[in-house]
């Protein structure tokens, strides 16, 4: 318990205009915003043409920003719900429980679907899913859990099918879940990380990011079984005070629009070890933060 | 009331931390409030208003007055009327008719802790008694919903009442034994209410076997009985009442209703301080407003 019991209030800032970065080179579009009239240019997602005779004008449909890769221009929009692709490492939860699927929010335009044929069920994989394991699936996910997935398919109408065949996915045990939005969320090979503050973080396409206690290596038999039955062991304190902080550190840093990777979280949480995990909600220890882990990116991009 | 949906091994940490540690998801200890953005005076069409913001909780509250005959039992009082609206913008749990039991409750216990001597003294709202006197409407609206509204309203109604000014009118005699009231030229001719001994709500949460202080929406969802408790700066109980399908033991009142003393009494001083700033600030800084 702190001893400074003060609470905190105060008048409003004015918003700031955080100097967003590296777009001096880049053009920032709104809807309605004409990107070029070349006609050599062929238009692709975020763009669109009139379809009038002698107007090769290529508009821009959504805010954002142009990313042209050689003669295809496609605008990235700055805050959007998740679109799918396929093999992208998602974090979603249980919205429905349904005949032979569930249906999971995703953070995107249409809830995504999770078949009973596309999980690890107990017993092996390759056993043939029954009448009894259809009337058995709330007593594996019901409504209201989390799970971490990855995207099998996506349809013509931009839903997702997800699946859990694999033992590092499944139902996900004690930890804490933050929302961001999934265009800071920097697509690698690996989204699930072990960080070296002694949590594991899962950053999820969609914007969804886990925070858990260190996962113990699927070496025995019972672990990684998918998650069945989670953990009842309280959580240590040291280890649920690095998940406040990495929660908060996570939070400053989607605040200031900067890409999420696992590098750029264990800067800000290496630099937000001289503040107490309750204040780096506050703006003025946010911004500060930021600007270091900024820094700090900086110079290993300089080095490398 | 929360329309947040948590795992239940979510819920085990949540709770566990709570119990065990004494620590929150954000790293916050029971009796931590979130900061708290207050302003007042930015509706110029109003009496009185104020605009506060609480984590992810946004209000907006507005004082009109108009006059009144006051009640028979108390000649020589006005009295104040509260209106919450919980805009469906605020939450998806407020869409239809679902906000309405929940703003009438908040007013409900709003009078009931303002409407008396010991909170706000009634006698500087009247004109002339048993003739006319003010009727101050107090109007919140609910902009967004996260967590802890009980509380964030009470603030907000105590900023727009420090900042509402009644017109000082002049009464002239009538004929046939009515009365003429004037109001002054100068708008700025105005009366400031009495403030000082009004009481702040805190919301006391039981989680587990401890009680937390500013609940957020998924901590809200794990507790399953919460006191709501009106108190002044100098740390008195005006009011309480309890919310939630869970019940509460006798030894754990007295402890929440201690906790709910001494968090009361640091919410009137910081607020009395942060009202004392923005005094000293006024004229010269424009209000930040939405923009």
């Amino acid at each position: 318990m702190s001893s400074n019991k003060t609470i905190e209030m105060k008048l409003p800032s004015k918003r700031q205009k955080n100097a967003v970065q590296n777009v001096s080179n880049r053009m920032l579009v709104t809807p309605g915003d004409v990107i070029t009239e070349d006609t050599i240019y062929m238009k692709g997602h975020g763009t669109y043409g009139t379809n009038i005779e002698g107007d090769k004008r290529v508009i821009a449909s959504v805010a954002g920003v142009v990313e042209p890769i050689n003669k295809l221009i496609c605008v990235k929009p700055l805050k959007t719900r998740y679109n799918g692709e396929v093999g992208d490492v998602i974090v979603g939860r249980i919205k429905d429980v349904q005949q032979k699927r569930w249906k999971v929010e995703t953070n995107s335009r249409l809830d995504s679907v999770l078949h009973l044929s596309s999980v690890n069920l107990r017993g092996g994989e390759l056993r043939r899913r029954s009448a009894a394991d259809e009337f058995a699936m709330r007593e594996y996910l019901k409504e209201g859990d989390l799970i971490s997935a990855e995207i099998q398919q996506v349809h013509a109408d931009g839903s997702l099918s997800l699946h859990t065949r694999s033992l590092r996915y499944g139902k996900l045990g004690q930890g804490c879940c933050v929302v961001v939005s999934p265009s800071l969320i920097k697509r690698r090979k690996n989204h699930m990380h072990n960080l070296s503050c002694g949590v594991s973080i899962i950053l999820g396409n969609n914007g969804y990011v886990w925070i858990s206690p260190l996962v113990k290596t699927a070496t025995d038999s019972e672990a990684g079984d998918g998650g069945f039955d989670f953990d009842k062991e309280p959580v240590t304190a040291d280890d649920r005070e690095t998940i406040c902080r990495v929660r908060n550190a996570i939070l400053c840093l989607a605040k200031h629009s900067v890409m999420l990777y696992d590098t750029s979280v264990q800067y800000a949480y290496d630099k937000s070890l001289d503040y107490e995990a309750k204040h780096l909600l506050s703006d003025d220890v946010a911004s500060e933060i930021v600007d270091r882990t900024l820094m700090e990116i900086d110079l290993l991009k300089g080095n490398a | 009331m929360a329309v947040v949906s948590l795992s239940d091994a979510e819920k085990f940490f949540i709770v566990h931390g709570i119990e065990d540690e004494g620590l929150r998801t954000d790293g916050r200890s029971c009796e931590d409030y979130r900061c708290i953005e207050l302003e007042t005076g930015l509706l110029s069409n109003t009496y009185g208003s104020s605009r506060l913001r609480l984590g992810n909780t946004e209000l907006l509250a507005g004082i009109k007055i108009e006059l009144g005959t006051p009640n028979p039992k108390n000649p020589d009082e006005g009295w104040v009327e509260f209106h919450i609206d919980c805009s469906p913008n605020a939450s998806l749990a407020f869409q239809g008719r679902g906000g309405q039991e929940l703003s009438n409750g908040i007013c409900c216990h709003l009078s009931r802790i303002y409407n008396n001597k010991s909170a706000l003294d009634l006698k500087q709202l009247c004109i002339v008694p048993h003739h006319h006197c003010w009727v101050v409407h107090v109007d919140v609206i609910v902009l967004e919903y996260g967590g802890n509204l009980f509380d964030s309203i009470s603030i907000a109604v105590k900023g727009a009442l420090h900042n509402c000014g009644v017109p000082n009118v002049n009464v002239s005699a009538g004929d046939e034994g009515e009365f003429e009231i004037n109001l002054p030229d100068d708008p700025a001719d105005v009366n400031k209410l009495k403030i000082s001994s009004c009481p702040v709500l805190v919301t006391i949460s039981k989680v587990g076997n401890r009680h937390i202080v500013d609940p957020t929406l998924e901590e809200e969802f794990c507790s399953h009985a919460s006191l709501i408790v009106g108190v002044t700066s100098k740390g008195l109980i005006t009011g309480m009442k309890k919310v939630g399908s869970g019940s509460l033991c006798p030894e754990s009142i007295s402890e929440m209703l201690q906790s709910a003393k001494s968090v009361g009494k640091r919410i009137n001083s910081a607020f009395t301080k942060l009202m004392k700033t923005e005094k000293g600030i006024a004229k010269s800084v424009e209000k930040t407003g939405y923009l």
